[in-house]
């Protein structure tokens, strides 16, 4: 069994345990992490971060950037921005997604108006496995 | 004009009390503030603490990288200054000691021949400067009592972009270190170019040879690059979480004697109003006392302490003039006849 840690700089924001942690590293793809994983330091992608816990119900976060060190049965999401799929409003989300289509539409460059609709799709993506 | 002083005195006691009243109001609130900032600074030393396990690893792993950030300039021409103080005053010498080290700072590298660049934090700082006609390159304020890492990312971005964009050659960061409830110090130090990876490590823990080796996703190098900026962020983090806490604790010291200093003088008021009431009801009595002598009646000591009781305010020291009154009066009449 894993110890698993999502950590920002304000505080320890998730401690649980899992039996198995996925996620997806830039360039890399997905990975999935089972205990006796070797060690481990990957940079992640704007992607989700799923945590399999041992009565196979899942925890999903939404990781905007950050790392994931696996070491031992420990594995740490170090992420200055992440959210747990409870706490995303998805009507934001879906509102936030819709004006950044519409930026991009309006103006073809825009890579600021890329990200945000990257973060949005993220979200709602998130929202919906939870 | 009798009860002129004493009026006056009675107003200046009135004045202190409410100022002592501010003052302890702002040494609780200090108080209940501190305890916060001191939480916030221990929820937030996890991730620096991981931050650098990280950068341990990959030191272990023997990742180089030459990044922008840990590139040494050979002749540093400009200097620039991260100085943190606060938004707000009545802090005791909190925002002077920082705000002074960092003058002394600038001058020592002006005198050898550089230019500064200040990024100044904190409404105190960004004054201080634009009084004495610093350059002040960049200004933050409005979050020192409560920084969130939002602020940091901020500040920690126009930092490293001058610093890689080759307009500043060296980092200090100048801030208040919290140490316990009671210490606080200020603190100058180096903050870019980093240290190197392996030096990071040994400041880390110096475990970081023990760690078996890792694999890394893209690369170490890679990582390295994404991580380092996140570095920078985190300890731009932890130094306003620190300055934070210890504005708070300064500014309840400072509260804290202004209010004793404050009953001090409230105590010393008051005796001396009570001796200023005390002069003017011995007078009055003399005069009462001397009129009735003029008209040249006998005065019954009865009578007069009843006109005591009457005219008076009932306060213990008044009674004590009368008593001290009652047993000079019969002996010596020519004392009463000639004031």
């Amino acid at each position: 069994m894993f110890n698993v840690e999502v950590v920002s700089p304000e505080a320890v924001s998730y401690t649980g345990e899992a039996d198995m942690v996925i996620a997806r590293t830039v360039e890399g793809g997905d990975i999935a992490f089972q205990p006796g994983h070797v060690p481990f330091i990957g940079s992640l992608a704007v992607w989700s971060v799923e945590v399999v816990k041992p009565d196979g119900s899942r925890d999903v976060f939404a990781v905007h950037r950050g790392f994931v060190q696996v070491h031992g049965n420990q594995v740490t999401i170090l992420s200055d921005v992440s959210e747990a799929a409870s706490d995303i409003d998805v009507a934001r989300a879906q509102t936030a997604l819709d004006n950044a289509e519409a930026a991009l539409a309006s103006d073809a460059v825009g890579s600021e108006a890329e990200a945000a609709k990257a973060r949005a799709e993220l979200r709602l993506s998130v929202s919906n496995l939870a | 004009m009798p009860g002129g002083k004493e009026r006056e005195l009675r107003r200046r006691i009135s004045s202190v009390q409410s100022t002592k009243k501010i003052t302890r109001a702002m040494e609780l609130i200090a108080a209940t503030r501190v305890v916060k900032a001191m939480q916030r600074a221990d929820a937030a030393r996890p991730y620096a603490r991981r931050i650098t396990s990280v950068i341990e690893n990959l030191a272990a792993s023997g990742a180089e990288v030459d990044h922008p950030l840990l590139r040494e300039a050979a002749d540093v021409k400009r200097v620039g200054f991260i100085v943190m103080a606060g938004d707000r005053g009545l802090a005791g010498a909190y925002n002077t000691n920082p705000i002074r080290a960092a003058e002394r700072q600038i001058m020592g590298h002006q005198s050898e021949g550089r230019d500064y660049s200040l990024f100044a934090v904190g409404k105190k700082a960004i004054a201080y400067y634009k009084f004495r006609h610093y350059r002040v390159d960049h200004s933050y304020m409005g979050f020192t009592d409560n920084p969130a890492y939002e602020d940091a990312r901020r500040i920690a971005d126009d930092v490293a972009a001058a610093f890689v964009a080759g307009e500043i050659d060296q980092v200090e960061l100048i801030y208040t270190e919290f140490v316990s409830m009671g210490t606080q110090r200020v603190s100058v130090r180096r903050f870019l170019p980093l240290e190197d990876t392996q030096v990071m490590a040994e400041i880390g823990s110096g475990s970081a040879a023990a760690i078996s080796s890792f694999e890394f996703e893209p690369s170490p190098e890679a990582v390295l690059e994404s991580l380092l900026p996140r570095y920078v962020e985190a300890r731009l983090y932890g130094a306003l979480l620190d300055c934070a806490a210890s504005e708070h604790a300064n500014r309840q010291r400072a509260m804290k004697s202004a209010t004793d200093n404050a009953e001090e003088l409230i105590t010393k008021l008051s005796r001396e109003m009570n001796a200023a009431r005390q002069a003017a009801i011995t007078t009055e009595i003399m005069e009462i006392v001397g009129g009735a002598e003029a008209l040249g009646a006998e005065v019954p000591i009865d009578d007069l302490t009843a006109a005591l009781a009457a005219g008076a305010p009932a306060v213990p020291g008044d009674s004590y003039a009368a008593a001290a009154f009652a047993s000079t009066a019969p002996t010596d009449p020519h004392l009463i006849t000639e004031t």
